[in-house]
């Protein structure tokens, strides 16, 4: 049945840090990579060296410009997946019950077999979580790697999702969100993480942690482009001797 | 949104035909024999045809059937199944008044009911989505039985019914245009909602994931509809009820008038239900810079 769990054991999620992602793309590649390669219809790309570009991916990074009224603007890289909300209104639309939610950890997946490719579910998600695949005609959408998370074949440090494992910048955690004591509420505890689009009631579990607010000149200086000017003034070394005897002559 | 061909045309004919088939049903006109034949398979061929025109844009429509499992909490699967019931609960109706020459009226009254909710739960499929703003409203509903029921006064020619049904369309979707122009605004999801970072400053799209175009832009983030929505409103009212009611007052009893008054409303209402998906925003739009 699509009807959505009253509680699930675990929140199993993401915790993204918006302050430490710097816009790489690695968690896209890698996302794509083990979505293509293992469960489920594969992640089809069309005309892919062709004029026109286009693919299916579960994961993408948006990059914003926030302008603060009183200081320059900022820009924040925004990768973006499937939230696991927990009243997920993707789940409940679903007229076949191909989508459901786990109740033993709350991750949200598509039973493909069941999935007749109607596309209600990615107009009921307001995050632009879930696509249709062009050639198999099955919604795609982040699976939170479930294929890797409980996979005794692979070595524990790989037991993540793979966006988590190949994040270079150490900018996506992954783990229990249900559990208070676990290091993503930790995180989320300290770091004051937040919800996308609240407003819309279906209570993400993914939580973003908000960039932590930069350092500000108190005064800049008085003419910013003399700093600039090539000077030779407290060289040292060889090119400090030879800049100091040519002076002399 | 994206107007699929196939949901306009899905929306407009089923609601044609199910209506028809209120009216059948209620035995607001009581056909016998060949013309019963005729009614009945009218309006049982304009609902199924509908119906199928919809499972044109399933990725997998042999998996069809497997969309009657999940009436408990999809509006999708509601419609499918209530859309069956309502065909097969009229049918001995339809028999008794093509064969026997009599109607079977607790199957009529049964199967219009059925009819009703059946458009009722085609609009909700619409009206339930909070992501798009326009149609997470009452008059999405109101717009929908409205025009399955005016297209059923026309299409039987019960002139006075007629009239009364086109002013309220008229009403249901100058309503639904009007406070829907304000629903996006009042379901307060900006840019800064979307992301997050409203407590830091102004947010705007700097860099889109891709350079091309992906799934959710051709569905969901759709802008054409609105360069010339204004003119189409007026078309598509103009088609949908003002001109038929012209044409129904001016020679209320000519066959010819009220056939025209028929292919103007279909007309302007398929312009209209176009309308209703190219208008729409969804809020992911948010995320591609289309505020």
């Amino acid at each position: 049945m699509t009807a959505l769990p009253q509680s699930t054991e675990k929140k199993l999620g993401l915790v993204i840090d918006l302050d430490t992602c710097v816009g790489c793309h690695a968690c896209v590649i890698s996302c794509k990579g083990w979505n293509t390669e293992n469960y489920g219809a594969p992640l089809s790309d069309t005309d892919p060296y062709g004029a026109e570009p286009e693919g299916t991916f579960l994961n993408r990074i948006h990059s914003f410009e926030v302008t603060p009224p009183d200081a320059p603007p900022m820009v924040v890289h925004f990768p973006k997946s499937c939230l696991h909300c927990e009243d997920a209104p993707c789940v409940t639309v679903c007229p076949t019950g191909a989508s459901y939610k786990r109740q033993e950890d709350g991750i949200v997946l598509v039973n493909e077999s069941d999935c007749i490719g109607c596309g209600l579910c990615a107009w009921a998600c307001p995050y632009g979580a879930r696509e249709m695949d062009a050639v198999a005609g099955v919604m795609k959408k982040c699976t939170l790697c479930v294929d890797r998370i409980y996979n005794d074949n692979l070595p524990e440090i790989d037991r993540e999702p793979a966006c988590v494992r190949t994040c270079p910048a150490g900018a996506r955690h992954f783990g229990d969100l249900g559990d208070p004591g676990s290091a993503v509420s930790q995180l989320v505890a300290q770091r004051g993480g937040i919800d996308l689009m609240p407003e819309q009631g279906t209570k993400p579990v993914n939580k973003y942690l908000p960039p932590r607010t930069r350092d500000r000149l108190p005064e800049p200086p008085a003419n910013l482009a003399a700093l600039c000017e090539p000077s030779t003034e407290g060289l040292s070394g060889f090119l400090g001797w030879i800049d100091r005897t040519l002076g002399k002559i | 949104m994206h107007p699929a061909p196939s949901l306009i045309a899905f929306t407009v004919f089923s609601g044609l035909g199910f209506g028809l088939l209120v009216f059948l049903g209620l035995g607001l006109i009581q056909p016998v024999g060949w013309s019963a034949f005729f009614w009945f398979g009218l309006g049982y061929g304009l609902a199924v045809a509908g119906l199928a025109a919809s499972s044109l844009h399933l990725g997998h429509p042999e998996r069809a059937l497997k969309a009657f499992s999940q009436w408990r909490t999809s509006w999708l699967s509601r419609e499918a199944v209530l859309a069956v019931a309502a065909l097969v609960f009229m049918a001995p109706h339809a028999a008794a008044l093509t064969f026997l020459g009599q109607p079977a009226q607790g199957f009529g009254m049964l199967g219009a009911f059925l009819c009703l909710l059946t458009v009722l739960a085609t609009s909700m499929i619409y009206a339930q989505l909070r992501t798009v703003p326009r149609w997470h409203h009452w008059t999405t509903p109101a717009v929908f039985l409205m025009a399955a029921l005016t297209g059923a006064a026309l299409l039987t020619g019960i002139v006075p019914l007629a009239q009364l049904l086109l002013a309220w369309l008229a009403l249901a979707l100058v309503a639904h245009w009007m406070l829907g122009d304000l629903r996006f605004h009042a379901a307060g999801s900006t840019s800064e909602t979307a992301t997050g970072l409203g407590d830091r400053g102004r947010v705007r799209l700097l860099e889109p994931p891709h350079s091309g175009r992906n799934y959710l832009m051709r569905e969901m983030v759709h802008v054409v509809g609105r360069r010339h929505a204004l003119k189409l409103r007026v078309l598509a009212l103009a088609g949908a009820a003002l001109l038929p009611a012209l044409l129904l007052w001016l020679w209320p009893a000519a066959i010819p008038a009220v056939l025209a008054a028929i292919m103007l409303h279909v007309a302007g209402m398929l312009a209209a239900r176009w309308l209703f998906f190219a208008e729409a925003e969804h809020v992911v739009s948010l995320y591609y810079g289309r505020d």
